[in-house]
C-alpha cells in the first residue's frame, strides 16, 4: 500500500494545465470534420484532464468539478444522443442512421449529413468521457482516503 | 521510403516489450508499457494511419497508464513471480 | 518440456513469417482491395468511398465520413460496448455503504 500525499507544486501545475487540455479536447471534437480526430479521441482527452485533477487534488476537491454520481447517467445520455439521432432520421421518413432525412428545414441533404455527423460525434465524446471517469471512481471505491 | 526510421522504431518496440515483461518493479513496467504504446503510435503515423495513431497515443499512452497506476496503488508494487 | 516450448514457438514464428510473404506490399495500387472491380465483378467499396465521400456528406475528412455515416452501425455498437464496460465496472466494484460516516 502506497500512501497518498498532497503536494503543492503538482496541485498548482495541474490547475494551470487542466483547462488547456479541456480546450484541446473541444478542438479535437469539433474539428473532426477537417483533420484527424473525432468523438472518441476528444472524449478521452477530456477524461484525461478530469483524471489529472482527480489525481492531483484528491477526492473531495475533484467532486466540485465532476461528481461521482454523474458518471453513468451521462454515459447513458451520450449513447441516447447517438441513438436518438438515428431514430429521428427514421421517424422523418428515412432509414435508421440515414442523416439525410433529419427534420431540419433549410438545409441540403449533404449539409444535413454533415450536421448529423457532428451530433453523433458529440454523443460519442460525452459517453466516452463519462464512462472513463466512472471507471476510475469505481476502481478507487475501496481505497481509504485521508 | 522511410525504412531507416521504421527499423529503428521496431527495434525500440521490441526492446520496450521485452523490458516490460521481465521487470520486477510494476511501476517501471507500467512506464515501459506506456513507452511501447507510444512507439507503436509513432509506427502507425509513419505508416500513414493518422487516426489510429492518434487513438493509440491518447488511449494507450494516456488513460491506460492512469488506470494501471491506480491498480498498483491498491495492491503491491513488487511482482510475485 | 522447455525444448518442446521453444520448438513450438520457433515453428509458429517461422509459419507467421512465411505467411507474411503472401501479403501485398504497403501502398500497392494493384492489390485486390484497391482495384476498381472486386474479383466477383461488382464495384469495389473503397473506390466508391474515395470518389463520393465529399459529395455525399460535405465533409473533407474521409475517415470521419466512413466511421460516422457509412459505417454508423459499427460506431453505435462500439458505443454500446463502452457503456456495457462502464456498467459492469459499476456493478462489480461499487460496494454498498456499510458505515454511514463515509462521505461519498
Amino acid at each position: 500500500m502506497i500512501r497518498y500525499k498532497s503536494n503543492l507544486i503538482i496541485l498548482m501545475v495541474s490547475r494551470v494545465v487542466s483547462p488547456f487540455i479541456m480546450l484541446f479536447a473541444l478542438y479535437v471534437i469539433f474539428h473532426g470534420h477537417y483533420s484527424a480526430g473525432g468523438g472518441f479521441q476528444g472524449g478521452t482527452i477530456m477524461a484525461a484532464s478530469l483524471l489529472l485533477m482527480r489525481l492531483a487534488a484528491g477526492r473531495e476537491i475533484a467532486q466540485l468539478q465532476f461528481r461521482t454520481i454523474l458518471g453513468t447517467p451521462l454515459g447513458s445520455i451520450g449513447v441516447l444522443i447517438y441513438f436518438g439521432t438515428g431514430f429521428m432520421a427514421m421517424l422523418a421518413g428515412g432509414e435508421f442512421l440515414n442523416y439525410g432525412f433529419l427534420p431540419f428545414a433549410g438545409f441540403q441533404a449533404a449539409e444535413l449529413r454533415s450536421l448529423g455527423i457532428l451530433m453523433v460525434e458529440i454523443g460519442v465524446g460525452l459517453a466516452v468521457m463519462a464512462i472513463l471517469v466512472a471507471i476510475y471512481d469505481d476502481l478507487l471505491e475501496g481505497y481509504p482516503h485521508d | 521510403m522511410y525504412w531507416e526510421i521504421e527499423i529503428a522504431l521496431f527495434v525500440f518496440l521490441i526492446i520496450t516489450a521485452v523490458l516490460s515483461l521481465y521487470i520486477k518493479d510494476l511501476l517501471t513496467a507500467v512506464v515501459t508499457l506506456n513507452a511501447f504504446s507510444f512507439i507503436s503510435a509513432l509506427i502507425y503515423i509513419v505508416m500513414g494511419a493518422i487516426d489510429v495513431g492518434f487513438t493509440e497515443a491518447v488511449v494507450g499512452a494516456g488513460v491506460t497508464g492512469i488506470f494501471f497506476v491506480v491498480l498498483i496503488f491498491q495492491t503491491y508494487r513488487r511482482s510475485i513471480d | 518440456m522447455k525444448i518442446i516450448n521453444w520448438l513450438l514457438l520457433i515453428s509458429f514464428g517461422a509459419l507467421l513469417v512465411y505467411a507474411s510473404f503472401g501479403l501485398p506490399n504497403r501502398g500497392d495500387a494493384d492489390a485486390v482491395m484497391h482495384r476498381e472491380k472486386s474479383p466477383a465483378g461488382s464495384q469495389g467499396a473503397s473506390s466508391y468511398y474515395i470518389r463520393n465521400a465529399y459529395k455525399d456528406a460535405n465533409t473533407p475528412n474521409m475517415v470521419t465520413v466512413i466511421l460516422a455515416d457509412y459505417r454508423g452501425y459499427d460506431t453505435l455498437g462500439e458505443e454500446t460496448v463502452i457503456l456495457t464496460a462502464g456498467l459492469i465496472c459499476f456493478l462489480i466494484l461499487r460496494r454498498k455503504k456499510k458505515n454511514s460516516d463515509d462521505p461519498i
